[in-house]
């Protein structure tokens, strides 16, 4: 298998894929955001719990390719007990990751995305969850990656 | 008279773009329902028409001119004779088969189609012959219906044909070749229907018009549009055919130049067919590439290409059902050069992006077929689509592919 593939397909993006984490909806969700990806038809739904400012709880639903789904779960994961100025913070951070393949050591598990930028076909797969997370925790909504580059 | 069967190997010669390595691989182009690759004969012909021709065309008196109109307008006559209709003046050039629909759509649709009007249209279309439809129903309050698929081989319920195909349908919109499934309609039968319900037919060759012979008059149908660019030709190529008696009725498509016949402040009077719908300066090298395309396409034999495309799909479906865990859509016998499927639960665009590791270009999604895909209830499928240089070595190869990826994803 090649490298590039290796990198692509990590083995925690391929077990989150598999399994993923918060795949579920939040029946007491006071934030709910939809994301779509009208090029290849991958969609989710974000779920969220707030309290104030505060993610309390985080789920979603949805399918799409094990990009897209290991990234909403691994999303998920992490935004629990995060601030939507944390959520907005982290969204460029991994936006900036999945686009130059940066990733710093702040990012924890999600760094598994960097190699996401040498698919540019594939950036908006990681990215979509995170776009519905960014609209939820701003209020709700319905996003696309539709702008994305390389969309 | 069908030329003797070619030698596929050489003809690949032809195509520059085939000789090269992606991501350290031998390519394997199996996209060409997307878009064909352009032999070199095609290139020559653009880069002539540029370098030695190119000027504006139609009313222009300098040499120029009169060799770039006279290739646009030799390219029209070809193009009759390619779909065999009876008349030059029956073809109208577009930018594509999306181009084609969206005039018939506007123009034809905002005269004809009135409240309460069924447009009828199949379950299978691509998005170009749906949305067009659904804009000029909701111009017009007309009713738009689709004629369903089975659900055992995902061909047309014919069975059920006169249920939807009613007296008070006026337009009957089919594809010819369906680019998600690979089904081949029976359009000359469907539009025999049509007629003696007094309804126009509509069919959308962007998947035969370059792999198989058609003939307009033998179809019945009033329409027929095509892309060049799927059939060797420049992107942005392409023509309508309209049965002469109804684009003579049309009204005009796009206002602006070439297509009056008089101009004044107040009014003006319209061109005769098919000036009348080619507004404006055209892409005058692309029907000229057309032009070479259907050339280079007649020396080998559509029924030559037919056959190889049928050859080759099946070849493909075979080995893939062959294999656990493969989901095939369409007959199993009978389709056209593609085979769209899914991996197990691998989801389409991780089969796409694996298999292009390996130099294997392949398409995954929802081939602009949304409803098609709720229809059948996935997001997305894998997709082989192949032509006339594509050989069965290479499907071989694509299989060996699709064993490495079941592999990865430990399917």
């Amino acid at each position: 298998m090649n490298d590039d593939l290796n990198d692509l397909y990590q083995e925690v993006i391929l077990e989150h894929a598999k399994s993923p984490r918060n795949f579920k909806v939040l029946p007491d969700a006071n934030r709910v955001a939809h994301g779509t990806n009208p090029l290849c038809g991958d969609n989710y739904t974000v779920y969220l719990v707030m309290d104030g400012d505060v993610v309390r709880d985080a789920s979603f639903q949805g399918s799409g390719c094990a990009i897209s789904k290991a990234s909403a779960s691994l999303l998920t994961s992490t935004i629990k007990g995060k601030t939507r100025a944390d959520v907005e913070a982290l969204f460029g951070k991994v936006h900036d990751m999945v686009t130059t393949g940066h990733a710093d050591d702040s990012m924890g598990k999600l760094a598994a995305f960097a190699g996401v930028h040498k698919f540019p076909a594939r950036v908006k797969c990681a990215i979509l969850s995170w776009h519905a997370a960014k609209a939820a925790v701003a209020g709700g909504g319905t996003v696309s990656t539709e702008g994305e580059e390389n969309a | 008279m069908t030329p003797p069967t070619p030698d596929w190997q050489k003809l690949r010669a032809d195509f520059p773009i085939l000789d090269q390595q992606v991501h350290g691989h031998p390519l394997v182009y199996f996209d060409n329902a997307a878009t064909s690759q352009k032999p070199r004969a095609v290139i020559d012909a653009l880069v002539r028409y540029y370098e030695r021709d190119n000027a504006n065309v139609h009313r222009g008196i300098h040499e120029l001119s009169n060799r770039a109109t006279a290739g646009y307008e030799a390219a029209r006559v070809r193009t009759a004779k390619y779909l065999n209709a009876r008349d030059p003046h029956e073809i109208v050039f577009t930018r594509g088969t999306t181009e084609g629909i969206n005039l018939v759509a506007q123009a034809w649709g905002s005269q004809f189609i009135k409240a309460g009007d069924v447009i009828l249209a199949t379950e299978m279309e691509h998005h170009s012959d749906i949305v067009p439809w659904q804009l000029l129903a909701a111009r017009t309050g007309a009713k738009l219906r689709f004629l369903p698929i089975r659900d055992d081989d995902h061909t047309l319920d014919l069975a059920r044909l006169d249920e939807f195909l009613t007296r008070d349908v006026k337009l009957f919109a089919m594809a010819h070749i369906s680019n998600a499934l690979g089904v081949v309609n029976p359009v000359a039968e469907l539009c025999a229907r049509a007629r003696q319900l007094g309804a126009v037919t509509l069919v959308d060759g962007a998947q035969s018009a370059g792999h198989l012979p058609v003939d307009v008059q033998a179809i019945g149908c009033d329409f027929f549009a095509f892309s060049g660019h799927k059939m060797c030709g420049p992107t942005g190529s392409g023509a309508l055919y309209g049965r002469r008696e109804v684009l003579e009725a049309t009204p005009p498509y796009m206002g602006g130049g070439e297509m009056i016949s008089t101009v004044d402040y107040d009014h003006s009077t319209w061109n005769t067919i098919p000036h009348k719908f080619e507004a404006g300066t055209p892409d005058i090298s692309a029907p000229i590439g057309l032009h070479a395309a259907m050339d280079y396409l007649d020396a080998i034999g559509r029924e030559n290409i037919w056959r190889h495309d049928q050859e080759l799909a099946e070849h493909c479906h075979d080995r893939l059902a062959s294999l656990n865990g493969v989901r095939l859509f369409g007959p199993a016998k009978g389709r056209a050069g593609l085979v769209s499927f899914l991996l197990n639960d691998v989801h389409a665009h991780d089969v796409v992006t694996i298999a292009d590791r390996y130099g294997v270009a392949l398409r995954g999604g929802h081939h602009c077929t949304q409803p098609l895909m709720k229809k059948l209830g996935v997001p997305s499928t894998a997709r082989a689509s192949f032509y006339f240089y594509n050989t069965k070595a290479e499907v071989d190869r694509f299989i060996e592919v699709v064993k490495e990826i079941q592999k990865f994803f430990g399917v």
